[in-house]
């Protein structure tokens, strides 16, 4: 994971802060509000989404089982196209395969399309590091680049600034990087576009090395596919001579008859569009078009593990649209960068504490960062059950339990600092499962009831800042049904002691 | 038919007057109504925040309390979908670690008796006109598990339509969660608040007299939140709306 996202505090903590940004609030409210309502009006054109949605999720689980398999024909096609493939375990190799191969261009600059894998492996950090700048293509991710800012958004990275956010960062930024900002930019998107436009054009025309991910691979062909709304990945993807792939390995699907259900799928679902504006396909190398050597870099880092997990590998079906955070209550009142990952919303929830683990108080933080109110699953064109994801995942930091990490079965031990609620957690087992106990606790709360306050002191006060509490009734259920009806009935009797 | 009540810890405890309307409006419709009291907590609350093993013996419990009845009604959205969505994963998980069937077959024998109260009334007595009379403007939110675990559908609607004198509120952003969440309202309280803080908002907007819901847990949160926002919205359990008659308004 990016080195940014080390120190984090646990969820919370990060979200506590965003609602305190009405800044933030309003420009996420805005904008999610947007495409949520475009995506439903989308989807809801199509009769079949339904099967195109069950589709989605069969053939990325089949895919997923014999995912060796299919990796191998990719490898298989891609070479024999003449590109190279690399192996990547984790972020640290994926990395230094990528700066290697730089390097050996003699190169000091690559162009990048926007690509999740490379945010996930902190790719722009490492490189800077060994002395190569990556320019950032895409306008969310340039805008985040030059405001030296995190992405907060799968398919909107900048969805937390608005356009006076922006036109400010171009008229301040702009000028170190490459061509400033036009004079007396205003905030008008056709001219922060334009602005844009010129200011990138200039790193495509002299950019020898690209590099992207991709939203699919066929493994019959060996094709990489990439869709976008900009043609700034076309450029990236056609213009420098040397293109690297950074893809994660369940991203393959094995026909071209399989990736016609995710074209159908991801547009609707992400952009609410009937097809996206440029999909770009390449296999290999061909001569006189395109560029003349291909990398291909299949990035693992924890994709192997999460599989191992019968429960948790649905997250791996992901197609990366975003519509669940689009949906979200907790990401809009939160914004992204309080998940602490490329990741964020119900997938990073759901995906980062089962690639990186939950070890850290953040990664142990993201299971909770969600009511179960169920609305990404509702979205999710891979229908994976998040709110299950969620609560599996849950298990694991308060239970602990046998996982696979970096390839080996281990036994993780209960997180820490859930001592407290996990006493009372089996306290209020143990009178649930003694309604004799319950009762008898109802009943000294009745007779007490006046002495009850309605803000509760101590920890309690997590509920009581902004909630009251119902005052406590005179009589619980139970005994009410005992004084009426109880003898008369023969039910409800009180059940021994035991 | 022998139908029990689940009425759920949280109406015993702290909303005993839902359970008892909807006894009142089984009796009002014909139907006999049991209340085993072995009965006690559907272990939602443990099982959501990740204490699964803690809930398994709750699995057990109901199955065993309820094991005489045909049908299990009960007046919470969210325990309905806690048996019907979870019982049978404590079970796979169970057998899964070679621990055997018994949470299987718990589940096997409570899923298909257990109705929301919503459902029960539509689906199984067929009624959606229940005889009510509830002389008030009133705004419904279909709550999470209402709506997308249960797809209850247009069935509250259904009823409350029916109800004399009963003028019904639109709700703007009726679907969006209102950030209880369980124990998501104790651990992520800043977004909790906030989101409770939009829903009362859109509650308020209405201008109806009360605010009524499938379930009382999310009614705890709401009407806390607007009781401490000095607001005279009533939070209303469905059940108390259509258990009222013109000679009883609850
Ligand atoms: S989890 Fe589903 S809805 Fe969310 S980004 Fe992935 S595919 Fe899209």
């Amino acid at each position: 994971m990016s080195v940014t996202d080390l120190g984090m505090p646990a969820f919370p903590a990060a979200a506590a802060r965003s609602t305190r940004d009405t800044r933030l609030r309003a420009n996420l409210r805005y904008a999610t509000h947007t495409i949520r309502d475009k995506r439903a009006r989308a989807v809801g054109e199509l009769s079949d989404w339904a099967q195109l949605r069950a589709a989605g999720r069969a053939i990325k689980d089949r895919t997923l089982r014999h995912l060796d398999h299919y990796l191998e024909r990719l490898e298989e096609a891609v070479t024999a196209a003449g590109g190279q493939v690399h192996w990547a375990a984790d972020a640290a190799e994926a990395n230094r395969i990528v700066t290697r191969l730089v390097r050996a261009t003699g190169e000091r600059e690559v162009v990048k399309v926007k690509s999740m894998a490379t945010q996930e492996i902190g790719l722009n950090e490492a490189l800077a590091e060994a002395g190569i700048s990556a320019y950032e293509t895409d306008l969310a991710e340039l805008i985040v680049q030059l405001g030296k800012d995190r992405p907060s958004h799968i398919l909107v990275p900048a969805i937390h600034r608005n356009r006076s956010e922006i036109r400010d960062i171009f008229r301040t930024e702009m000028g170190s990087w490459g061509r400033p900002a036009p004079d007396g930019l205003s905030d008008r998107p056709t001219e922060l576009a334009e602005a844009a436009r010129l200011h990138l054009r200039e790193k495509f025309l002299r950019a020898k090395v690209g590099i992207s991910g991709a939203n699919f691979m066929v493994a019959e062909t060996g094709t990489l596919v990439v869709v976008e709304s900009e043609g700034n990945g076309r450029m990236c993807l056609t213009l420098p001579e040397t293109l690297i792939s950074v893809v994660g390995i369940e991203k393959v699907v094995p026909t071209w008859q399989d990736l016609e259900v995710f074209l159908q799928l991801l547009p609707r679902s992400s952009t609410a569009e009937r097809m996206n504006p440029y999909t770009s396909m390449w296999t290999g190398t061909t001569d006189g078009d395109g560029p003349r050597t291909f990398h291909l870099v299949l990035l693992d880092n924890g994709r192997t593990d999460t599989l191992a997990d019968t429960v948790g590998r649905q997250a791996l079906r992901c197609i990366r649209c975003s519509a669940c955070l689009n949906v979200c209550p907790v990401y809009e009142r939160a914004g992204g960068h309080a998940y602490g990952s490329a990741y964020p919303g119900p997938i990073g929830a759901i995906l980062t504490p089962q690639l990186r683990g939950t070890a850290s108080a953040l990664d142990a933080s993201l299971p909770y960062a969600s009511s179960l109110c169920g609305a990404c699953y509702e979205v999710c064109p891979v229908a994976i059950d998040i709110p299950e994801v969620l609560v599996h995942l849950r298990e694991r930091v308060v239970e602990g339990g046998k996982v696979v990490r970096g390839g080996m079965r281990t036994v993780i031990q209960p997180a820490k600092g859930h001592a407290a609620e996990r006493a009372a957690m089996r306290a209020a087992g143990f009178v649930f499962d003694r309604p004799g106990v319950l009762r008898a606790g109802q009943r000294l709360a009745a007779r007490t009831r006046r002495l009850h306050p309605r803000r509760l002191p101590g920890p309690g006060h997590a509920w009581s800042d902004t909630r009251d509490l119902p005052p406590v009734p005179a009589e619980s259920f139970r005994d009410w049904w005992q004084r009426t009806r109880g003898a008369e009935r023969g039910d409800g009797r009180e059940e021994g002691a035991k | 038919m022998r139908v029990a009540l689940f009425v759920t810890c949280i109406n015993d405890t702290l909303y005993p007057r839902t359970g008892r309307a909807v006894v009142s409006l089984l009796e009002r419709l014909g139907v006999e109504v049991g209340f085993p009291a072995e009965q006690s907590c559907c272990g939602q609350p443990q099982f959501n925040t990740g204490y699964r093993h803690a809930t398994e013996p709750l699995a057990l419990r109901y199955a065993r309390a309820f094991r005489d009845y045909e049908y299990v009604v009960t007046p919470s959205g969210s325990c309905a979908a806690m048996v019907r969505d979870n019982y049978p994963r404590l079970g796979q998980k169970a057998a899964a670690e070679g621990r055997g069937g018994a949470l299987t077959e718990a589940a096997a024998e409570a899923v298909p008796k257990t109705y929301e109260l919503t459902e029960f009334l539509v689906d199984v007595l067929k009624v959606t006109d229940v005889g009510a009379y509830y002389p008030h403007t009133v705004t419904y939110h279909p709550t999470c598990h209402g709506l997308r675990m249960l797809g209850l559908g247009d069935r509250p609607r259904a009823l409350l339509q029916h109800v004399k004198g009963l003028e019904l509120r639109e709700l703007a952003g009726a679907e969006e969660c209102c950030g209880f969440g369980g124990t998501f309202a104790v651990k992520n309280p800043a977004v909790s608040a906030v989101m409770g803080a939009d829903k009362t908002r859109h509650i308020q907007e209405t201008g109806a007299e009360a605010v009524c819901t499938v379930d009382n847990s999310c009614l705890l949160h709401i009407g806390g939140t607007l009781s401490r926002q000095g607001s005279t919205v009533r939070p209303v359990h469905i059940a108390e709306i259509l258990a009222s008659t013109e000679g009883n308004v609850l």
